[in-house]
């Protein structure tokens, strides 16, 4: 199987704090990897590593065959259109309407489409995630599920390879947290994408993920499958499962 | 003694950083000015905010300014018989120094701070890594337009302060004595000169940049929690401040260097 992310030895620190230390991973297509941690574990700097919204210190990203880390802007913006990141509270822009959101997302990398093509792109990607009713809505009436939800569909419309999770059902209750594993899950099925999903939802991991990376201080400290990690003797990794 | 040494050089270094890092975001915004693509859309948007937000406040502040300043004028002008002059004076006070300054701090304190606390919310919600992420620039989108936008905004409002402030100050003579509109226009711009317009005009337009630069600077430079919100609105209308009296000072500096008052 094609690796569409590549991380080798990667290295960050914030004020000579230590972040993320000797990272390495490889996500190949097709595959979902969901990272566990603590809070402060560095998941979320490493996945803004990814896609350089923080600059890594040291090490190689790899993001379909190119190192984001050592490219210019304009190849930078040609890489993060195929890869789609969900942020945690959906980041949607809140002086837009639903709509504008998702159009904001396309009009600078597909202005040769049309009105109608736009439309149709628009609608497509809120059927996917099942609220093509709260196109003219704005953020503020929506909540904090159908944020994410609408967020979903804002990185799907760009058709990514790649998508970045974080920590997609934090905040949610059962139910609507549910509904976004299984949303993940269709995405993945639907549009063959690989993902990470950094996530502190043991449901969520043990539904979407091939792998599961455990992260303590900067570094993986434990990974295999699901099942394989329920049945680890040490007592730090079941702590995450008990 | 050694503690304070530190901290003198503590603060020294972190002000000359905090102005390397303005400086810097200063060159970068003004270098999205020039770059594609244009977004007169957001341009307009951001120009139809500002003013309709600004423009009621501007026109009582005006008004009052008017009003107050003859008001508080015209007993000593009558003292030494020089009535006649009033208009005069206060058309040069309103246009070189009262109606400028007046106005850009009321901005300072409407639109920086509005535009700080936006950007920083924007901020601590991700929504501007959002954008990065999407391949859009938000120093283009969504700086540039509002730094842009209160460019040419904010000498358009002093203007219309100016205008106001007018007639105001009609509003207030006509109160006191019988004094035609005309009359009081007539005897009010024969004493304005293009020295006293243009070099007041020139230093607006510095305000409205930096009014724009030192909301967009703090609120994009916000930290991660939600308290940085309300502190960048209020750094940026302390900072927008302080900047309008230096430029001002400058401004006059200038003026005197060049048109000799």
């Amino acid at each position: 199987m094609e690796t569409v992310i590549e991380i080798k030895h990667l290295e960050k620190a914030f004020n000579d704090i230590p972040v993320l230390t000797d990272i390495n991973l490889e996500l190949k297509r097709g595959e979902n990897i969901a990272i566990l941690g603590k809070s402060g574990t560095g998941k979320s700097v490493l996945t803004k590593c990814i896609v350089r919204l923080v600059q890594a210190d040291d090490g190689e990203v790899l993001v379909l065959g190119n190192d984001v880390l050592r490219m210019d802007d304009e190849q930078l913006n040609e890489i993060r259109k195929k890869v789609g990141y969900l942020f945690q509270g959906g980041a949607l822009y809140d002086s837009m309407t639903v709509r504008e959101n998702l159009e904001f997302q396309i009009r600078r990398t597909q202005l040769e489409k049309n009105k109608t093509e736009l439309r149709q792109l628009v609608e497509e990607s809120l059927e996917n995630v099942g609220l093509l009713d709260a196109i003219n809505k704005m953020p503020g009436e929506l909540s904090g599920g159908m944020k994410k939800r609408i967020g979903l569909a804002r990185t799907l419309i760009l058709k990514p390879k790649v998508i970045l999770y974080d920590e997609p059902t934090t905040g949610l209750d059962p139910v609507t947290s549910g509904e976004i594993s299984e949303l993940i899950l269709a995405v993945q099925e639907k549009y063959n994408t690989s993902s990470i999903i950094i996530t502190h939802d043991i449901k969520c991991a043990k539904m979407t993920a091939n792998q599961v990376k455990i992260m303590k201080d900067g570094k993986f400290y434990a990974e295999g499958t699901f099942s394989e990690l329920c049945e680890s003797d040490d007592q730090e990794v079941k702590a995450y499962f008990s | 003694m050694e503690t304070l040494k530190e901290n003198i050089l503590g603060s020294l270094e972190r002000f000359f950083t905090e102005v390397g890092s303005i400086l810097l975001f200063t060159g970068n915004v003004i270098r999205q000015f020039f770059t594609a693509p244009f977004e007169h859309k957001e341009l307009l948007k951001q120009g139809y905010y500002i003013g309709n937000k600004t423009l009621p406040l501007i026109a009582i502040t005006g008004f009052i300014m008017g009003l107050v300043l003859t008001l508080q004028s015209r007993p000593v002008m009558v003292d030494f018989g020089a009535e006649s002059l009033l208009p005069g004076m206060i058309a040069i006070s309103i246009v070189r120094e009262i109606g400028p300054v007046i106005t850009a701090l009321l901005c300072a304190g409407k639109i920086s701070s509005g535009i700080g606390a936006e950007l920083g919310a924007m901020k601590v919600t991700e929504q501007l890594d959002a954008m990065e992420v999407s391949g859009a620039k938000p120093l283009n989108y969504v700086v540039a337009t509002r730094v842009m936008a209160t460019t040419i905004l904010v000498p358009i409002l002093v203007f219309f302060a100016d205008a106001v402030g007018l007639f105001g100050s009609f509003a207030a003579l006509n109160m006191r004595e019988d004094i035609s509109f005309r009359l009081f226009l007539s005897l009010a711009f024969d004493s304005l000169g293009f020295a006293d317009v243009i070099p007041a005009t020139i230093k607006t337009i510095f305000f409205g940049f930096f009014i724009g630069l030192i909301g967009s600077y703090k609120g994009y430079t916000a930290d991660r929690g939600t308290e940085s919100v309300g502190l960048s609105a209020n750094s940026a209308v302390v900072t927008a401040s302080l900047v309008i009296f230096i430029i001002d000072l400058v401004a006059v500096q200038l003026s005197e260097l060049i048109y000799g008052f």
